[in-house]
């Protein structure tokens, strides 16, 4: 491909050798920048979610008062909206007097460990069988694919239920639960994309080359369906949290007085009809934070969708 | 080890020694599975150095043989020989140090979430071969020998015009320095323009590493203009074997003569051939008897209905087919095809 | 004097003058097909023929008025049987595909519908443009799928696409595109995804098809050889440009554009290119057409470019016996430059 004496005549005038290579075409990190800063949904998602995890993690820090602390003089005192609101306690507080603010901003602890926690386990779990079940096909993928069919016949807020009035109900518990119930979306998925990837060439040319089956399922496969494991992530965390508030709310979850979310909504029950803002709050936060998960697991899916061909 | 058994049969680079593959096709547990004949009773003898075609239509089984040359299928009967060793007794990884595929699509080839220099120093990090920098050094001085542009290292397939991704392609199975590529219609995907850049590559690429190909493909005028021999398969079985001039100057096998004819050159003097074959491509799972050939053969007579025809070696090469085996039997016997010839 | 005008738009099946298609892409304008003229005759063959992406295929799906919402078409003009296809509403030309407008693609499988019976399918088509009933829709099902060479005709009309080779399938592509008799057939690669002794059978079948039916055919191709044995007249198209146009005679043996003659050194040919040579081969890269082009396009890929090749528009020069091709070069030129051409490859 040496350029010959025409071709560097030409290059005079057209400002590019001939056989010169172009890359004008962005790389696949940019594509997926560029798509980003354009979706609107995954910036409100992603903005909504960051605002959770910094809570999270800053909870000392943000958190006006102790979650714990009791101060029965201060107790029932509306938000600051309210009849009485003081900006002391924006969000008011609850019958033992504790700060919902603060109640609030903790539970996001416990809602996104519980969450991130039992979609990564989950993960782990589904991917990997599905994984070995698509990339081997066979009797493998048979046996898999029973194991799946099992997993789906169980009834999961009923085994969730009893497992939990079993061992009762604390973090660590209500994570392997989830773990345990959530993976078979996981491996229905990552089997199916495996299935499509094996079929690719590249994949032959890694065997062509010798790589070990380990080697390519996790070096060639996964890297081409980390995306779609990311977007079901996204799915089952949302999930997980309103399955803890659910196990919390009746009683079976996250035991008082941590402040989950559900637990806060299930301890405002009583108050409902004088003191809505205590069902409420815990309820929006609830809602909100799933809602943005979501978004956020589809405009992962948007921006990584791979380009057509040229 | 010695000096004697080497020599004999170091002869030839690469051999099949009456290779067949079959495959067992069941739609389900509990229905009964029936025998596919991909790959029946292949010989042949590739020297180095060669280009040796495979040529025929889809599902003629060219594909199998591709996987069972670079080890990834093993042959249910007979065997395939590296340089005399058969490959069955070498370890899978000396096999892939020596023999590289180079695949048709160079979209499906390419790992979308790996640079360059990843895909073309993946066999290199895989046999471990070398220190990094020298993996470095080998990955750039194999892309200016196929000619990619250095500062393509970290881009991604993506960015790359079809050319440029089997130019990668190319590299990624040259890079542990092997002695034979299996290129399966390495241009079939290509544009006219760019598949000339290709063939030329490869041309330049066979003289200056003494490289042998196997080089398959249904495209007649692009084997012709690039194999040393040639081998025509049919329903899995080799039907014309033979040095490239041999067979194109002088085709023997009925099918030989229907692939050449059929080749539209763009010439627009010459109008369109009339190819006087059947229509159905006959089901693999439920071959003809006899001669394979023989529902679409000009030629056929009622023999070939039953008799399976014995390759004949002849020229350097082999032919199946009774016309040269048989001549007299074939003068005899009815004519079985004589309407369809003509109507067609 | 009313009588003229019809009769001399009638002349052409389809007309095309200054076709322009632009499509929105992320990073601008796409300049997919640019003043792109051609017509095609009843019972005449025009073939298409360009590298990918150098606008056949949108030319063809602008004719069709099936573009992608992202573009934009202008035309001087585009009529079909006199008809103008540009004032016509998308319901209307919905009407024209499939009654005066056949097509024929790539992957017959695909094109065909897999939960329905062929039957199902063609009759579907002849009632859906109100041409008869069931009955009549079903005889001439039966009528054409004889005439592209299915035996058993009626019994086939029960069978699903699955249960035919791509050959047959292709064969009742073609049978379908025939059931309202079209003016224009326009197929684009309808041979590629085949077997080359089964290629030949379909191209044959399209051309006896067409002496029958006396169809206007656009055939949309990368394959010159193909191109070489059909056509009537061919457009060589090269970055949404005509680069050459005539008939396949002057094209093929005497190609006066550089790109044409560049394509025709990158194909070896059995008993004429030495075995084994280099073989010709255009250097570099199609150029992105984002944005507003000047000059020729060919020029950055070209040997012979030179300073009059950078800017202005260079036009389709049609002489008198309608071989026409876009380039700088004078005919004496041209013909000086391909006798001096390097294709030692091309023994005489």
């Amino acid at each position: 491909m040496a350029p010959n004496d025409t071709a560097k005549a030409t290059a005079t005038w057209n400002g590019a050798s001939a056989d010169d290579f172009e890359v004008d075409a962005p790389s696949p990190g940019a594509v997926m920048r560029r798509r980003a800063r354009r979706h609107l949904g995954l910036i409100i998602g992603g903005t909504v979610v960051l605002i959770a995890v910094i809570c999270a993690l800053f909870a000392p820090l943000i958190a006006p008062f102790d979650p714990y602390d009791q101060e029965l003089t201060r107790k029932l005192i509306n938000p600051i909206w309210g009849k009485g609101g003081t900006w002391t306690h924006p969000f008011g507080t609850d019958a033992l007097g504790r700060d919902l603010l603060s109640r609030v901003i903790y539970g996001t602890q416990i809602s996104l460990t519980i969450g991130v926690l039992a979609a990564t386990l989950a993960g782990v779990i589904g991917s990997t069988l599905g994984m070995i079940g698509g990339y081997f096909g066979g009797r493998v993928d048979a046996v898999i694919m029973y194991l799946i069919n099992c997993k789906l016949a169980l009834p999961p807020l009923l085994v969730a239920l009893s497992v939990v009035s079993v061992f009762g109900g604390s973090i660590p518990v209500l994570i392997l639960v989830m773990a345990a119930l959530f993976w078979d979306r996981y491996a229905v998925v990552t089997r199916a994309a495996t299935q499509q990837i094996r079929s690719n060439d590249f994949v032959t040319a890694a065997e062509a080359v010798g790589c070990s089956k380990t080697r390519i399922i996790l070096r060639e496969v996964l890297p081409n369906i980390l995306n779609q494991i990311i977007v079901i992530a996204s799915l089952e965390m949302a999930l997980a949290i309103l399955v803890e508030a659910v196990l919390s709310f009746f009683g079976l979850g996250v035991q008082p007085p941590t402040p989950s979310w559900g637990l806060l909504v299930n301890e405002g029950r009583q108050y409902m009809f004088f003191k809505p803002y205590l069902i409420t709050i815990p309820g929006l936060a609830i809602f909100f934070l799933v809602l943005s998960i979501n978004m956020m697991g589809d405009g992962i899916r948007d921006i990584t969708a791979p380009e057509g061909r040229n | 080890m010695t000096e004697q058994t080497q020599t004999p049969t170091s002869q030839y680079v690469l051999e099949c020694r009456d290779v067949s593959r079959t495959f067992m096709i069941g739609r389900g547990p509990f229905t009964e599975k029936r025998p596919l004949r991909a790959v029946q009773d292949i010989s042949l003898q590739v020297r180095r150095g060669e280009v040796l075609a495979v040529v025929g239509e889809s599902g003629c089984g060219k594909t199998t043989l591709a996987k069972m040359l670079l080890g990834l299928l093993e042959p249910t009967a007979g065997d395939i020989l590296y340089e005399g060793v058969p490959i069955s007794s070498v370890d899978r990884r000396d096999v892939a140090r020596r023999i590289q595929p180079v695949f048709q699509d160079p979209y499906s080839s390419l790992n979308p979430r790996k640079t360059l220099a990843q895909i073309i120093s993946l066999p290199l990090d895989v046999h471990k071969i070398g220190t990094p920098a020298e993996r470095k050094a080998r990955v750039e001085e194999i892309m200016e020998l196929v000619g990619l542009p250095r500062r393509l290292l970290y881009s991604y397939p993506s960015q790359l015009s079809g050319g440029q991704r089997q130019r990668v392609a190319i590299a990624r199975a040259l890079a542990m320095k092997p002695e034979i590529l299996v290129c399966d219609e390495p241009t079939s995907a290509l544009d006219v323009s760019v598949q000339a850049q290709i063939l030329n590559l490869l041309q330049e690429l066979r003289d200056e590493l003494n490289l042998t190909y196997v080089f398959i493909s249904h495209n007649l005028a692009v084997v012709e203009h690039m194999s040393t021999r040639v081998a025509v398969m049919y329903l899995g079985r080799l039907i014309e074997f033979g040095m490239a001039d041999q067979v194109f100057d002088h085709p023997r096998h009925p099918y030989t003569q229907a692939l050449l004819d059929s080749v539209l050159t763009p010439e627009p003097q010459y109008s369109l051939p009339n190819i006087a074959m059947g229509r159905g491509f006959p089901n693999p799972l439920n071959p003809p008897s006899g001669c394979a050939f023989h529902p679409r053969c000009p030629h056929a007579t009622e023999l070939c209905q039953w008799a399976q025809p014995q390759p004949l070696a002849a020229d350097g090469g082999t032919v199946e087919c009774h016309l040269h085996s048989d001549p007299d039997a074939m003068a005899k016997s009815p004519r079985i095809n004589e309407q369809k010839a003509s109507a067609a | 004097m009313e009588g003229n005008t019809p009769k001399n738009t009638s002349d052409h099946v389809l007309d095309v003058r200054n076709l322009n298609v632009r499509i929105k892409v992320p990073a601008g304008t796409l300049h997919a097909v640019t003043d792109v003229d051609f017509h095609v005759d009843r019972g005449e063959t025009l073939c298409i023929v360009g590298e990918s992406g150098c606008g056949k295929s949108i030319t063809s799906l602008a004719v069709m008025g099936l573009l992608p919402r992202s573009a934009t078409m202008t035309a001087d003009k585009l009529t079909l049987e006199g008809r103008d296809l540009l004032s016509v509403t998308d319901r209307q030309f919905a009407d024209l595909r499939g009654d005066r407008i056949g097509m024929i693609f790539q992957d017959p499988m695909t094109s065909l519908n897999p939960v329905y019976t062929i039957g199902n399918q063609m009759e579907e088509v002849y009632i859906r443009h109100g041409k008869g009933g069931r009955k009549e829709a079903r005889e001439r099902a039966i009528y054409l799928l004889e005439k592209v060479g299915i035996t058993a005709a009626a019994s086939r009309l029960g069978q699903y696409p699955h249960q035919l080779s791509g050959g047959l399938r292709q064969r009742v592509m073609i049978a379908m595109t025939l059931m309202c008799d079209p003016a224009l057939v326009i197929a684009d690669e309808p041979t590629t995804a085949l077997d080359v002794t089964i290629q030949a059978q379909i191209l044959n079948l399209l051309k006896e098809l067409q002496d029958e039916f006396h169809m206007g055919l656009i055939f949309i191709t990368h394959d010159l050889g193909v191109v070489a044995r059909i056509a009537d007249r061919v457009a060589v198209m090269y970055a949404g440009l005509v680069v050459e146009t005539g008939n396949a005679e002057q094209v093929f043996s005497a190609p006066m554009h550089p790109y044409t003659q560049g394509l025709l050194e990158c194909i070896p040919i059995p008993g004429k290119t030495v075995r084994g040579s280099q073989l010709g081969s255009i250097p570099g890269i199609v150029p992105a057409l984002i944005g507003e082009q000047e000059g020729c396009l060919f020029r950055n890929r070209c040997s012979y470019a030179r300073e009059a090749c950078t800017d202005g528009e260079i036009d389709l020069e049609t002489g008198g016996d309608q071989h026409g091709y876009r380039c700088v070069l004078t005919p004496e030129e041209t013909v000086n430059h391909i006798k001096k051409a390097p294709n030692a490859a091309v023994a005489e």
